[in-house]
C-alpha cells in the first residue's frame, strides 16, 4: 500500500505545480497564456457543428421547432385607451354620457389570458431557454436524440467537464479564496499607507483573477475609459454572485452587503482588514437613514474605493433589467453604470436561489463549459436638476438595459418572493375609470380621484385609501 | 402540418402549466394564478381566474387548463375541435361571447342582473366612481340591452348588443409559430 500512497503523493505534487505554474502565476501578473482562448475557440466550433446537426436532424424528423426569443404568443402593444377604443368603435354608442360598454371586459379578459399563457415577470426568475442545445444535459428541453455522433460528443463533454475541468476548477477556487483570506489578513497587519493600499489592491485582484480562472471565465471589457473612480458608486445589473468576481477582475471596489455567518462571514471579516468595505448588520439594514449615511460617508472620502451596488436587490436571469431601488440613487455622488451580459451558450450564470443553494450553484458553474460575458462601462451619470431619485434610477436602468441588449422592465425584482402591490391594481382601475367618466366629469369624481395617491410619487403625502 | 403546430403549442402550454404549479401536484390553485403579477393587477383578474375552476372546485388540472384556454384559439384553427356538446368548437364566436358573458354572470344563472353588473363594474373602476354614478351607468347599460323587460341581460340579449364587435379578433390568442 505504501507504493500507492507515494504515487498518489507524486501525482498530487505534479498537479499542484502545474496549477501554480500555468495558472496562478500568470494570474498574479495579469498575463494570459492563451489556454482559455483556445478552449473557447474549440468549444465554439463544436457547438456550431452540434447546432447544424440538430437542425438537420429536426428537419428530417419534422420535430418541434424551438422557442423564438420573442415569446410564444403575439401580443398587441396598444395602451388601454387604444384597445378599448377599438372595441367600442364597432358598438353603437349611447350618447347619454358615461362611456361604459359591455365589450370593455373583452380587453381585460384578453390581457388576462395572455398573461396566463406568458407574462413578462415570472419568466425572469428562471433560466433563459436556449435556442439550440449546447450539449449540457441541464439545458436539454425538448431536444430529442439526433445521432450517434452527437451523443458521443455529449458523452465526451460530460467526461471533460466532470473529470478534468471540475477538479481543476475546485482547486483553483480553493486556492483563490484561501489566498484572499490569508493575503488580506497579512496586509491588514500593516499600518495605513499608500503601500498598504497598493498591496491590498494587488491581493484582491490576484485572488479574483484566480477565481475567474476557476470558472474558465472569459470576460471582455468595453469602454475602459469609463471605469469607476474613487468616491463614486458603481451600479450594475445582477445575475449572480459571480458578478462580483467578473467586475473585480478589472478594478477594485468596496463591497456593500449584509454580514453573513459561515464561510462568507470569514471572507467578509478578513477582506475588511485590508481596505474598507461596508458591511451591515441585519438590524441596521432596516434603518434607511443609517444605511444612507454610512454610504455617504464612504464616498465622501476620496481615498476609498468606489462602492459596488446592485440596485435590483436580487438575481435576475440576465434577459432583462428590473426596477432599480432608489436608495443608491439618493446618496448623491457620481454613478458609474455597468452592463453585464453573459453568453448563455457556454453556461448559465443565473442563480435561481429558490432552486439551488450556493454550493450546488457553484458546482453547476464549475461543470459548465465556461462563463463568457461582456462588460460595458457606461459614461458616468449624475442626478440632474428637477429629477428625483426614482427618475434618475430609471434613467440609469434604461442606459444599462440598452447597452446590454436587455429588456427594460419597471417591475420590482422583489416579486420573486412577494406579492404585487395593491396600488398597481388601483392604477389600472383609475385609468379605466377615466375612460368611463370621460367628458362627464363632475366635482364628486374629481375629488375622489385626487384622494387616491399615486404610488410612484414618494413625496406625495398618503391620504385616503390608496396606501402603499 | 396544422397538427404539428398544435402539438408544439400543447408542449409550450404544458411547460407553462408546470412552471405555474409551484406545489408540483399536477393542479393549479387560485394562488398559483395570483402569482402572475400582471394578472394580479388586472381589475377583472379574479373573474378570469374563476373561469378556470368549475363550480365548487379549488384545483384545475392540465386538461381543464387547456379546455379553458381553448376558447381563445383563433377561429381559423378549426381543424381540431374538442368540444363534446353539439359539435360546436370551443372557440366559436358564440362560445367566446359566452366566456365573456360568464365574467359578468357571477352566480352562473344565465342572466346578468343589475346587482351583478354593479359588482363587476365596481371591480373595474375601484374607488374612482361614486355609487350613484355607477348605478346610473348600470341602469343605462341594462336599458340598452334588455329587450324582454325583465331588467336583466340574458345571453341572447348580450349577443345582440355585441353583434357588431369583432369578437373573433378581440378574444383570440395567436401563437407565434
Amino acid at each position: 500500500m505504501e507504493g500507492a500512497w507515494e504515487i498518489a503523493f507524486v501525482f498530487f505534487q505534479v498537479w499542484l505545480s502545474i496549477v501554480v505554474g500555468l495558472i496562478m502565476l500568470p494570474a498574479m501578473f495579469g498575463v494570459s497564456l492563451g489556454f482559455t482562448d483556445i478552449y473557447i475557440k474549440v468549444l465554439v466550433k463544436t457547438l456550431e457543428w452540434a447546432t447544424l446537426r440538430i437542425q438537420r436532424g429536426q428537419k428530417e424528423q419534422a420535430a418541434l421547432p424551438s422557442q423564438s426569443a420573442n415569446g410564444i404568443i403575439e401580443k398587441d402593444d396598444g395602451s388601454m385607451q387604444e384597445e378599448i377604443g377599438e372595441l367600442r368603435r364597432s358598438h353603437p354608442k349611447n350618447l347619454a354620457g358615461g362611456d361604459f360598454t359591455l365589450c370593455d371586459a373583452f380587453y381585460f379578459c384578453k390581457k388576462g389570458i395572455e398573461n396566463i399563457v406568458e407574462d413578462q415577470v415570472t419568466q425572469r426568475f428562471t433560466s433563459e431557454e436556449l435556442a439550440s442545445w449546447n450539449l449540457l444535459t441541464r439545458t436539454n428541453n425538448n431536444f430529442c436524440y439526433i445521432s450517434l455522433r452527437l451523443t458521443i460528443i455529449w458523452g465526451l463533454g460530460v467526461f471533460i467537464r466532470y473529470c478534468i475541468l471540475l477538479p481543476l476548477r475546485i482547486t483553483l477556487a480553493v486556492i483563490g479564496l484561501s489566498w484572499l483570506v490569508i493575503g488580506t489578513i497579512l496586509v491588514g497587519l500593516l499600518p495605513s499607507s499608500n503601500v498598504k493600499n497598493w498591496l491590498s489592491d494587488l491581493v484582491h485582484i490576484t485572488c479574483y483573477r484566480i477565481c475567474a480562472r476557476g470558472l474558465s471565465a472569459t470576460i471582455r471589457y468595453h469602454n475602459k475609459e469609463n471605469r469607476p473612480k474613487k468616491g463614486g458608486i458603481c451600479v450594475a445589473n445582477h445575475t449572480s454572485p459571480i458578478d462580483i468576481v467578473i467586475l473585480a477582475n478589472d478594478g477594485c471596489y468596496a463591497m456593500v452587503g449584509q454580514v453573513h455567518g459561515g464561510l462568507m462571514g470569514v471572507l467578509q471579516r478578513s477582506i475588511v482588514r485590508s481596505c474598507p468595505h461596508v458591511w451591515f448588520e441585519r438590524s441596521e439594514m432596516k434603518d434607511r437613514h443609517a444605511v444612507a449615511k454610512r454610504l455617504k460617508d464612504h464616498i465622501a472620502d476620496k481615498t476609498k474605493l468606489p462602492i459596488l451596488i446592485f440596485p435590483e436587490g436580487t438575481c435576475i436571469n440576465n434577459t432583462s433589467v428590473m426596477m432599480f431601488k432608489k436608495g443608491s440613487f439618493e446618496i448623491g455622488g457620481t454613478i458609474y453604470p455597468v452592463a453585464i451580459k453573459y453568453d448563455p451558450q457556454f453556461g448559465d450564470a443565473f442563480w435561481n436561489s429558490a432552486k439551488y443553494n450556493m454550493v450546488s450553484y457553484l458546482l453547476r458553474m464549475m461543470t459548465s463549459w465556461a462563463i463568457v460575458c461582456n462588460v460595458w462601462y457606461l459614461p458616468p451619470m449624475t442626478r440632474q436638476d428637477g429629477e428625483d431619485a426614482v427618475q434618475f434610477a430609471n434613467r440609469v436602468k434604461s442606459a444599462i438595459a440598452h447597452q446590454g441588449g436587455l429588456v427594460d422592465l419597471s417591475w420590482d425584482g422583489g416579486l420573486k418572493r412577494e406579492k404585487v402591490k395593491e396600488s398597481l391594481k388601483e392604477e389600472q382601475q383609475k385609468m379605466y375609470s377615466s375612460m368611463i367618466i370621460g367628458s362627464d366629469f363632475n366635482e364628486a369624481s374629481l375629488s375622489l380621484l385626487l384622494s387616491v395617491s399615486s404610488p410612484d410619487d414618494p413625496s406625495a403625502p398618503v391620504k385616503g385609501s390608496g396606501g402603499l | 402540418k396544422k397538427l404539428n403546430i398544435s402539438h408544439s403549442q400543447i408542449t409550450r402550454l404544458y411547460s407553462r402549466f408546470h412552471s405555474l404549479d409551484k406545489g408540483e401536484n399536477g393542479a393549479l390553485s387560485r394562488e398559483d394564478f395570483q402569482r402572475i403579477p400582471e394578472l394580479a393587477i388586472n381589475p377583472l383578474g379574479d373573474r378570469i381566474i374563476n373561469a378556470f375552476f368549475p363550480e365548487g372546485e379549488d384545483q384545475v388540472n392540465f386538461r381543464g387548463f387547456m379546455r379553458t384556454l381553448a376558447h381563445f384559439r383563433p377561429v381559423e384553427d378549426n381543424e381540431k375541435n374538442k368540444d363534446l356538446t353539439s359539435g360546436e368548437p370551443l372557440n366559436s364566436r358564440t362560445n367566446k361571447l359566452h366566456f365573456a358573458f360568464q365574467l359578468y354572470d357571477l352566480d352562473r344563472d344565465d342572466k346578468i342582473s343589475r346587482d351583478e353588473l354593479l359588482q363587476v363594474l365596481r371591480m373595474m373602476v375601484g374607488v374612482n366612481i361614486s355609487d350613484e354614478q355607477l348605478g346610473s351607468i348600470a341602469d343605462r347599460t341594462i336599458q340598452e340591452a334588455d329587450t324582454n323587460g325583465d331588467m336583466c341581460i340574458s345571453f341572447s340579449e348580450f349577443t345582440k348588443v355585441l353583434e357588431k364587435v369583432d369578437v373573433e379578433q378581440k378574444m383570440s390568442i395567436r401563437f407565434l409559430h
